[in-house]
This record gives C-alpha cells, sequence and structure tokens, in this order.
C-alpha cells in the first residue's frame, strides 16, 4: 500500500473491532468464504483418492478419522451454517428487503438499515453454526 | 443601561464547569519530504462542550501553527473536516471531546484518500466519482420551459429522497468501507448512495443511464453490505440503504 494512495489495507478490511456487530459478520463471511473454497479444492483432491483404489481410498480416510481431521470438519461444518445463513440474510439485503425505508432524518440519525431484524439475522447465523459445530463434534467424538 | 449592566454582570460572574486537559496526538506527515508520519503530542485545555476540532485550532493558535487542517463551517456542514478520531471517521468539528471518553485524543488523516500534509486530504476522487454519476436530474425539459411553472412533488415523492439529498461531501463514509481500504478504483458509498438519491427522485428521468454507470466491474456489486458507510455518516445519509435500493432495480426486485 502506497502511502501516496493512503488506503487502509487488507488489515483495515479485515479489522473487526470498529464498526458493530455488521462488520463482524462482513469479516466472518470473507474468512468463511475462503474457508469453504479451500475446503473444496482439498475435497475434490481427497474424492479423487478413488482412483488409486481401494488401499488408496481408505489411507486417504483414516486422515479424517484423527484428532485434527475431527477439528478440520467442525470448522468446516461451522463455516458452512454460518455462510449459508448469513448468506440469506445478505442476499435479501442485496434485493432491499428488510433494509428500511428512506424517510427524513431526525437526530441523531440511527442508520435504518443497521436494523434489529439484521442484526438477529447476524446472532442467529453465529448461534446456528457453533450449534451445529457442537453438534459435529458430538457424533465425531461419539464414534 | 443599568438592566443591561446587570445582565453583563450577571453572565460574568455565571460559574462555568471546571476545565480539564486532555492529551491531543496530532499525525504529521508531509509527503514531500517524510517517509512516513509520526505523531506529535499537545496537552490542550477542555471543556465538555469542546470539539475536537476546537482543540486542533487551540493547538494551531498557541503550540505549532503549522499543523495542516481543513475546515470552515465549523457546523458539520460543509463537509471539510473528517478525520480518523480516536480511530473511527468523524467530522472534528461534530465530534465532542467529552463524548470519545478518553483522556487521549489521536488525530489521523482519513483512510483511503491521499493526504496533502497531516490531516488534510485530497478529495478529487471522490468528487470525480460524485460527478460520475450524474448528480443532477435528467429531462428532456426544464423547469423554465414546461407549462407548469414547477415540476411538483407530493410529500411522500420528496420522502423517498431527501435523506440521501443531506449528504455533504465529506468521504467519512469512503473511509470507513472495507472494499474502498483495498480496491482503487470502486465507486464508493457515497456516490452510490447519490445515485439512488436522483434515481429515486420522481422528477428524473435518467435511472437507466445511472444504472449502467454503476452496473460494472469495480460498481455496485464491490459492495458487500457491511454497512459501515451507514455507522459513521454524520447526516443520516445511511448509504448502505440506498446502495441495497439501487441494487434492488439492478436484480428486478423494483421497477
Ligand atoms: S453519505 Fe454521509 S458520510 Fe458519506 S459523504 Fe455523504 S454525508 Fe459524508
Ligand atoms: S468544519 Fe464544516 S463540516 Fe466540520
Amino acid at each position: 500500500m502506497t502511502q501516496d494512495e493512503h488506503k487502509e489495507g487488507i488489515g483495515g478490511m479485515f479489522n473487526p473491532t470498529r464498526y458493530g456487530i455488521e462488520r463482524v459478520a462482513y469479516w466472518l463471511m470473507r474468512l468463511s468464504g475462503l474457508g469453504l473454497l479451500a475446503y473444496f479444492i482439498a475435497h475434490i483432491y481427497e474424492t479423487s483418492n478413488i482412483l488409486r483404489g481401494q488401499v488408496g481410498w481408505d489411507e486417504m480416510m483414516q486422515m479424517t478419522q484423527t484428532l485434527e481431521g475431527h477439528i478440520i470438519l467442525a470448522i468446516v461444518i461451522g463455516m458452512c451454517v454460518f455462510h449459508t445463513v448469513n448468506g440469506v440474510r445478505v442476499m435479501l439485503g442485496y434485493g432491499g428487503i428488510g433494509v428500511g425505508k428512506p424517510a427524513r432524518p431526525d437526530y441523531p440519525y440511527e442508520p435504518a438499515s443497521q436494523n434489529y431484524r439484521h442484526k438477529i439475522g447476524i446472532y442467529s447465523s453465529i448461534v446456528l453454526a457453533a450449534a451445529a459445530m457442537m453438534y459435529g463434534l458430538a457424533v465425531m467424538f461419539g464414534e | 443601561m443599568a438592566q443591561v449592566s446587570s445582565i453583563a454582570d450577571e453572565q460574568i460572574s455565571t460559574p462555568v464547569s471546571s476545565s480539564k486537559s486532555i492529551t491531543l496526538r496530532i499525525a504529521r506527515y508531509n509527503p514531500e519530504h517524510d517517509d512516513s508520519s509520526m505523531f506529535m503530542e499537545f496537552t490542550v485545555p477542555c471543556e465538555k462542550w469542546t470539539t475536537v476540532l476546537e482543540a486542533i485550532l487551540e493547538v494551531k493558535k498557541y503550540f505549532d501553527h503549522s499543523v495542516a487542517v481543513r475546515y470552515s463551517c465549523r457546523q458539520a456542514t460543509c463537509g471539510s473536516c473528517g478525520m480518523i478520531i480516536n480511530g473511527k471517521p468523524r467530522l472534528a468539528c461534530f465530534t465532542k471531546i467529552s463524548e470519545l471518553n478518553s483522556d487521549v485524543v489521536t488525530v489521523e488523516p482519513m483512510n483511503n484518500f491521499p493526504i496533502i500534509r497531516d490531516l488534510a486530504v485530497k478529495f478529487e476522487r471522490l468528487f470525480d466519482t460524485h460527478q460520475k454519476i450524474k448528480p443532477y436530474l435528467i429531462r428532456d425539459d426544464t423547469e423554465i420551459e414546461s407549462d407548469e411553472k414547477e415540476f411538483l412533488q407530493s410529500p411522500k415523492e420528496v420522502e423517498q429522497y431527501i435523506q440521501f439529498a443531506n449528504c455533504i461531501k465529506c468521504g467519512l463514509c469512503n473511509s470507513a468501507c472495507p472494499t474502498m481500504a483495498t480496491d482503487s478504483s470502486f465507486v464508493g458509498p457515497q456516490a452510490l448512495a447519490q445515485a439512488y438519491r436522483y434515481v429515486a427522485d420522481s422528477r428524473d428521468k435518467g435511472k437507466d443511464s445511472r444504472l449502467k454507470i454503476i452496473d460494472e466491474s469495480h460498481g455496485i456489486w464491490r459492495c458487500h453490505f457491511a454497512g459501515s458507510c451507514s455507522q459513521v455518516c454524520p447526516k443520516g445519509v445511511d448509504p448502505a440503504m440506498g446502495i441495497q435500493l439501487l441494487r434492488g432495480y439492478l436484480l428486478g426486485f423494483r421497477s
């Protein structure tokens, strides 16, 4: 980042601490999107091991049965649920649904687009993702 | 006459709240000869009504007149005094030190704007993107030629865009936007909100041409609805709302 442009850069884009839960949701959405993309590529590699026959496939399956494998899968479950539920919220917002109606602004100018419906949507996505991760961990470690 | 002097006496004897001091940290940087910015600290007296701009002007008056800062109206109207105050973009004239709840106030130039010197930043790009979305009514006739003397609107029609007409072009929204933080070509929340302002105006006939301008790779689709623009806007414009409503036209949810 050149001092010339004085852009905040990736650090500023990813800093979730300054603009409320909406910016946290933005940060989680980007992170989970990248994580799912990485998982998608790894998953193609993983399933392509079937070409190595029964032995190759079993070897690969063994890797997912380790502690690290379980934790990674639990994180993938969390990312998947958050990205889906929050994605529905964001898509509705993109269509102008639930973002409030234009009106004459009155001090102290609370932005109508940052309303409780969206906040509930964000908190629900986080809670559902956490619940799905816990369920996944219980299933995997309960085997 | 006697009454006037008694009023004057009364005002002089009215106790004012006790004064305290804060540390004002000002980012100093001159792109012509500095490699990086550094902070200078000043101890400034303040009352509960003292604004950050007044504290900076105090520094200019008594400690260092070379501090570069842009301001004009001192009442959140001209949009000149945007800066990062304790980590967030705010108007210096509209931010009271007492509301920051801190004895240390740090002021820096707005992010995502090139620095001229210290706290003053260049606005060329904001004005260019603002101009790009055609910020005026587009139609074939004019109020001068029309039989009706002026293009009348109902209060309801005015409500569709009036909050977006409040924009003072201060740039705080562009400074808070996470997309602006990395994308030098993004049109930005200020210009997009203004595009909505004109598209929603019942007198305007330029909707299609404006939608065409913003429907490009560094246009409206780069907004991810983080909402930070709306949280920092000092005039209640709520650019995030305008952008989503505008996107509603492109996605076919609105006509
Ligand atoms: S939309 Fe608000 S924050 Fe952005 S330039 Fe206009 S007044 Fe400033
Ligand atoms: S000095 Fe005009 S907006 Fe602050």
